[in-house]
């Protein structure tokens, strides 16, 4: 029944793909455009035609077995439940309006043809990721959006600095993906298969609750999750991947692929609700990779950068929600986060090419009147992330995250969580005065060159904004009905207490930011210049200091160690016969001297030995 | 007959020295030939007339005659420098000697293999060689003649005076 | 009269064989070396004719005739070539030749 939409829904990014990059160059960058945008945006209405005739019930369509050795057949199945669904909205709906978005920023640029197709070639992937109805087909859509990501924050490939962010984010990813590799062997070896369903049915009759096995699988599924997903300690990546295009930022870096790590989660919910103590790590690293990515976020000069740690704080609410159980609610929080965050980073891009690829936010401001569609987008982008009360989606979505952890008596958690609300206002506030505000910090900023599309330019944006207010959570389906029931559920005690907290939080860190940054600046600028002020300011603008962490603990010790082990012993006795060919080459090579003689002295001695050998040797004389 | 046979071994013999040993083209030359009438002689004690014949004939007198055109064609002089140096022992030691080991080695199997037959000077008449190379050795007649065409055709082409190659070569090297 | 030892007409060849060997390898100038292996040659042309009367075989006597075509095909052949040396490097220098060296 459904098989028609979701299979075109699949393929048509595939096919998109396919074209460009075989294309060789010869389309043009209207045309490629074209191709790039037109396959999205033809997926996403396969995809709504797919949600309008869903009935309910989960529908596997498999297209063929991909590998058949003994009990092991995993195929190429495509599993559609109302996960995959909202999923694969988010991904085609957000894609279709990122890849529109991107025909207007990327005008100009050279290799369109190329950034089309690994688009396509991403959103594919993304695609597989959702849909795949066994663990091997979804660690190929994890691996190949792993390779999307890197060939597109690589494509300036001419700056050595954009190579090396995507040669750190493939790296760093890649450990989290060994982990998700061991923790499948861990799963086929235990329970013989990796079709999702039947692993989900087989993990509670073959494994205790809290047995060590269960743990060991789950901590493993979460350390691939952590890689592709930016928590605390694969999060490094995450700021130095802003080098891509902004469409790149949004579309995988905020919307889709650093969301993989919680759909995992929530995928196989089953496996996870069998060891506890992993769910409340999942919710322990969510909550510090949450406050440790706000503070960062206070002290970034570049816009993008404010963004990536925004990013990586609210999935970190995400994988909050996922620690105590609400898996609904973190998913809930993954839509409203792609409309959102898509809606700053694409308006971000906005302002970025207006003023001429000016990404410092000392060097802009005072652009509220000149650029007002990407101001409104900020506004209403900002608002949503912060969570305003009642009108954004992003309150509706966050409120219930907040409320999962109440119920669930997480004090700690929850604390963190109202905390974050508050570091959340204050840095959008940060974000919106530093880029709009203000006077204008360069040339670029005086006079910026608004963009004009109404397709390309307003249409995305505007759509955005409206999915970011609560319209975007009316939409949202509930998918409660797929998940185990978790407390705040059934309780509504206390609801109301949390939605007053969570209110006071958001307008609180409002409140502050306005007082510090409008009325108390010169106090703010002071103590930031200072003594312990400054160094904390250096200590967050350097996230923590991580990335010097990870160099002296892991990367000098091993290229030090590459350094000892060069000298080879046995590579020496490897190239002894090669030594030994070259010495007897040296010498024959003299014995050539092309001279006529000596060849027929060599002749006359060779026929003497044989002669004198039969003259001398008894019996051998006839 | 014993006594021919002897004396122009003797002859042939010194008469090759002669020629490995000799300074002036024109006398290795003659001395060549001398070697070569006295080698007839031997065919002729032999009692092989013919071979005696044509050994004067084709070698002595047609091969021997090429040689001496050559030489009057290029003009050649006695070397006198090289001469100097190769007197030294370093010089012609080691291939004498490794001539005469060879000799030495087939001396030796000449012992082992134990020929013991005497020539007794029958006539081999030219009417048996004949008959045998009609006959079965017609092949031999054949593969003669080719022999001699294509020693013709390679001579003549490789024998130019005018050498094509010359003019791209570079010009420093030729007067 | 006794007959010739079929050995003693053998040895001969050896040793002209033996002479035209030397002064193969001693004798720089291509003329010398050209005759040094007409000698060589003969001598083999000497063995089979010694043969021949030895065994009285008219088969021998056959076999020169083609030696003897033989030296007359590499005579021809080895003087046009010494031509040829002679007019590249004017001299009859064998040793001159050696652009094959390594």
């Amino acid at each position: 029944m459904m098989a028609t939409p979701v299979v075109l829904s699949f393929l048509l990014p595939l096919i998109g793909t396919l074209v460009l990059a075989f294309s060789g160059g010869r389309l043009g960058a209207r045309a490629s455009s074209v191709i790039g945008v037109g396959s999205v945006g033809l997926a996403a209405l396969a995809t709504l035609w797919a949600v309008l005739s869903h009935t309910g019930d989960r529908e596997v369509i498999t297209l063929w077995t991909w590998i058949a050795v003994g009990d092991f057949r995993p195929t190429i199945g495509l599993a559609v439940d109302g996960l995959a669904l909202v999923m694969m909205s988010v991904i085609t709906g957000v894609g279709f309006l990122i890849h529109l978005f991107a025909a207007w920023y990327m005008t100009g640029e050279a290799g369109i043809t190329r950034f089309y197709a690994w688009m396509n070639l991403f959103v594919f992937s993304m695609m597989l990721l959702v849909l795949g109805d066994n663990l091997l087909l979804l660690f190929l859509g994890w691996e190949g959006v792993g390779l999307c990501s890197y060939g597109l924050i690589g494509y300036y490939y001419h700056g050595l600095a954009n190579a090396r962010a995507a040669f750190k984010a493939f790296v760093v990813t890649r450990i989290g993906d060994v982990f998700l590799a061991l923790g499948l062997f861990l799963v086929f070896m235990e329970l013989g298969t990796l079709d999702i369903a039947t692993v989900l049915a087989r993990a509670p009759e073959l494994w205790e609750q809290g047995s060590a096995t269960a743990s060991l699988a789950a901590l493993l599924v979460l350390g691939g999750a952590l890689g592709k997903s930016a928590q605390v300690p694969l999060h490094t990546w995450l700021p130095d991947a802003m080098a891509g295009p902004t469409p790149v930022s949004a579309l995988i870096h905020a919307a889709t692929m650093v969301t993989a790590g919680v759909y995992l989660i929530a995928r196989l919910n089953g496996l996870f609700l069998l060891a506890p103590d992993v769910m409340l790590l999942v919710g322990v690293i969510g909550a510090v990779s949450l406050l440790l990515a706000a503070f960062a976020a206070l002290a970034q000069t570049d816009i993008k950068r404010v963004l990536a740690y925004s990013t990586m704080s609210q999935i970190g609410y995400m994988f909050l929600a996922l620690g105590v159980g609400a898996f609904d609610a973190a998913i809930f929080h993954l839509v409203t986060h792609a409309f959102f965050k898509a809606l700053l980073f694409l308006s971000a891009g906005a302002v970025i090419i207006s003023c001429h690829h000016e990404q410092d936010m000392g060097k802009l401001g005072g652009l509220w009147r000149r650029l007002p569609v990407a101001y409104g987008g900020f506004l209403v982008g900002g608002a949503a992330l912060v969570a305003l009360p009642l009108i954004t989606a992003g309150f509706f979505s966050k409120d219930e995250i907040l409320w999962q952890a109440m119920a669930a008596d997480q004090t700690g958690l929850l604390i963190a969580g109202l905390l974050g609300a508050v570091l959340t206002g204050l840095y959008t506030v940060r974000l919106i005065l530093g880029t709009f505000h203000g006077e204008p910090g360069s040339d670029h900023a005086r006079h910026p060159e608004p963009g004009t599309s109404l397709l390309t330019h307003h249409l995305p944006l505007v759509v955005l904004a409206v999915l970011s207010t609560f319209i975007g959570a009316w939409l949202y389906p509930g998918l409660g009905g797929l998940f185990p029931e978790v407390p705040g559920d059934t309780t509504d005690a206390g609801h109301t207490l949390l939605q007053v907290l969570a209110m006071g939080a958001a307008i609180a860190g409002l409140a502050l930011a306005g007082w510090l940054f409008l009325v108390r600046r010169q106090w703010l600028d002071d103590i930031a210049s200072r003594g312990a002020g400054a160094r904390l300011w250096t200590l967050w603008h350097h996230a923590w200091g991580f990335d010097a962490l990870f160099d002296r603990v892991l990367v000098r010790p091993w290229q030090w160690s590459v350094r000892m082990l060069r000298f080879d012993f046995i590579n020496m006795i490897m190239n002894l016969p090669a030594l030994i060919a070259r010495v007897f080459n040296a010498g024959l090579v003299r014995s050539q001297n092309g001279r006529t003689r000596s060849y027929a002295v060599v002749m006359v001695f060779g026929a003497t030995v044989i002669l004198l050998a039969l003259a001398l040797v008894p019996g051998g004389g006839s | 007959m014993e006594i021919a046979f002897y004396l122009s071994s003797l002859v042939a013999v010194l008469a090759t020295i002669g020629v490995i040993t000799g300074t002036s083209p024109v006398h290795a030359v003659v001395y060549l030939i001398v070697s070569l009438i006295a080698v007839a002689m031997v065919f002729f004690a032999l009692g092989a007339p013919f071979a005696g014949a044509l050994e004067i004939i084709v070698y002595a007198g047609a091969i021997m005659v090429l040689f001496v055109f050559v030489v009057m064609m290029l003009n050649l002089r006695p070397d006198a420098d090289r001469e100097l140096t190769w007197t030294h022992p370093r010089y012609w030691l080691g291939p004498s000697l490794l001539a005469l080991v060879l000799l030495g080695a087939l001396l030796a199997l000449l012992r082992q293999g134990g020929v013991s037959e005497l020539i007794d000077g029958e006539l081999l008449t030219a009417r048996a060689v004949g008959l045998t190379l009609f006959g079965p050795w017609l092949m031999v007649v054949e593969l003669a003649a080719i022999l001699l065409l294509a020693a013709l055709v390679t001579a003549s082409h490789v024998g130019r005076r005018r050498n094509p190659l010359r003019n791209t070569e570079n010009r420093g090297g030729s007067p | 009269m006794n007959g010739i030892p079929m050995e003693h007409g053998l040895i001969l060849a050896s040793i002209l064989f033996s002479l035209g060997l030397a002064g193969l390898m001693l004798r720089r100038s291509m003329l010398f070396v050209l005759m040094s292996l007409e000698v060589m040659l003969n001598a083999a042309a000497l063995a089979f004719v010694v043969g021949a009367t030895a065994w009285n075989q008219p088969d021998g006597q056959a076999m020169f005739l083609l030696v003897i075509t033989l030296a007359a095909a590499e005579a021809a052949v080895g003087l046009a070539l010494m031509i040829q040396l002679y007019q590249r490097f004017r001299s009859l220098d064998l040793d001159a030749a050696s652009r094959m060296r390594g």
